[in-house]
């Protein structure tokens, strides 16, 4: 299988704050890979740097064995291949849907407006969003607003798609309907990173998890592993963070998240 | 209080002279084409460079930045009618001469520029710096995002500053007769000081005024709620 996305040994500071001390990792075409951690540990400035919306201070990014980072001049060029989709939605407030959908592939890929608007009516219906497509994002619910933001993304027909902590600003039974949408993607093989807090989708989506903790790579395994029974000290005390000890009657399932109950 | 002073007032049976005013409207509606046509060209080119200054500063733009900082604060801090006079009568002293009209364009662009851009700034600073990712994240260029994303939202949320300066504006043409301009203050002024009737011409003075102006408001308020009810410009919560 053809390896699509190399970080080599990357650094990044803000200020005096050492974000990331030495990553590396590959990633193959049609994987995917679920990066979890701590608060702060440096998973989402690692998505960052990888579309070139950080600057990296040492190491290199590879796509498709070419070096992308380093370079400020043609970025657009490179982010056409890289999807991102973050955790505040980001849609553009006065566009339509379907608006915000052509935008990119019609103005930065320069397709015919038919045929974009054509595919893009296929996969609004696709999530469950084809009475959408006239509305005006302010009208839509978190998850849907989510739904739109992952297939503006995938219109553009990208080699990796980069999702930053997408469902962590949604309410809980928002939660799974974008989620599934994420599996959908990922069943029809999909390249994909993912950064998330919820422990059962990550284990669901992911070929292999990334543990991050300050900065630094601590675990890399499979998710049976990982989850199951993972190899660092630091892996398990992360994990059992997200299990609270029964009280007076048996736990609820799924109940697990702590970072999500406080997540606005 | 001074009753044969109101007496005076009242015996003389004092009445608006409408045959002197049906006489002069035409003075008049010549003024008023000239208002509008310097205040609206005023207007387009203090917007454009206004808009020119905003990007500078939010995109900062090294050097040209500080520049446009003291142009700025220039603008803001001098009468319109004294950069007129500089324009009129100072420029000429070091070999520049500009036509009345040319003094007029260039002054009140140099007023209203300074204006705008400030309201302009508002409008750019108050657009997410996430929407600007967004949109490079879907592959545009900076130069793209800045006109697809940031720009339509920054403008809606100007908006009402923006029209606030274009009614200042042209109201602010009133100074224009001191470069010689025939706009409408100077029609009255002429017509009064050559032993016109002054209440008459004051007063179809502010008509004259208030007649180009009221659509401009009227337009402005209709846009802003247009604006509005479209979903532009409004706080949408993440």
């Amino acid at each position: 299988m053809d390896t699509i996305l190399q970080v080599r040994h990357i650094g990044k500071a803000f200020e005096h704050n050492q974000v990331l001390r030495d990553v590396s990792l590959e990633l193959d075409e049609g994987r995917v890979l679920v990066v979890v951690g701590p608060s702060g540990c440096g998973k989402s400035t690692l998505l960052r740097c990888i579309n070139g919306l950080e600057q990296i201070d040492s190491g290199e990014i590879l796509l498709r064995g070419e070096v992308i980072s380093g370079q400020r001049k043609n970025l657009h060029l490179v982010r056409q291949k890289i999807g991102m989709v973050f955790q505040s939605y980001d849609l553009f407030p006065h566009m339509r849907v379907m608006d915000n959908l052509l935008l990119g592939p019609v103005k930065a890929l320069g397709r015919p407006k038919e045929e974009v608007r054509a595919e893009a009516e296929r996969m609004l219906a696709r999530v469950g969003l084809a009475d959408k497509a006239g509305v005006y994002p302010r009208t839509l619910s978190g998850g849907q607003r989510q739904r739109v933001a992952l297939v503006r993304a995938m219109l553009m027909q990208p080699e990796i798609l980069l999702l930053d902590e997408i469902t962590a600003a949604l309410d809980p039974e928002m939660v799974s309907e974008v989620l599934n949408v994420v599996l959908d993607l990922a069943r029809d093989g999909m390249t994909m990173v993912i950064v998330t807090h919820e422990m059962r989708f990550a284990e669901a989506v992911a070929d292999e998890v990334v543990f991050l903790e300050d900065g630094c790579v601590v675990e890399r395994n499979p998710p049976e592993v990982f989850f199951h029974r993972p190899e660092t000290e630091r892996a398990k005390r992360f994990l059992q963070s997200f299990d609270y000890a029964p009280r007076r009657r048996a736990a609820q399932p799924g109940a697990n998240t702590a970072e999500e109950q406080s997540a606005p | 209080m001074a009753p044969a002073l109101t007496g005076a007032f009242f015996v003389r049976g004092w009445t608006m002279d409408w045959s002197y005013i049906a006489a002069h409207v035409p003075d008049f509606l010549g003024g008023a084409w000239v208002t509008l046509s310097y205040g609206l060209i005023g207007v387009a080119c203090s917007a454009v460079l206004g808009l020119l200054c905003s990007l500078v500063r939010v995109f900062r733009v090294p050097v040209l930045r500080a520049l446009v900082r003291a142009y700025v604060e220039l603008s803001r801090n001098t009468p319109l009618l004294v950069q007129l006079f500089f324009l009129y009568a100072g420029l000429p002293r070091v070999g520049v001469k500009l036509s009345a009209g040319a003094c007029a364009v260039v002054g009140l662009t140099f007023l209203g520029g300074g204006y705008m851009a400030e309201a302009f700034r508002s409008g750019l600073e108050a657009v997410d710096r996430s929407q600007r990712e967004a949109g490079e994240c879907i592959g545009l260029t900076p130069l793209q995002t800045v006109r697809y994303v940031v720009l339509p939202q920054a403008f809606a949320t100007a908006a009402p500053a923006l029209f606030a300066n274009m009614i200042f504006l042209i109201k602010e043409t009133s100074m224009l007769s001191v470069v010689a301009i025939m706009d409408l203050m100077n029609v009255a002024d002429t017509l009064r000081t050559g032993g016109g009737r002054t209440i008459e011409v004051l007063s179809m003075l502010v008509v004259a005024y208030v007649v180009i102006l009221l659509p401009v408001s009227l337009l402005a308020t209709f846009a802003e709620r247009r604006m509005r009810f479209a979903g532009f410009g409004r706080q949408h919560t993440v």
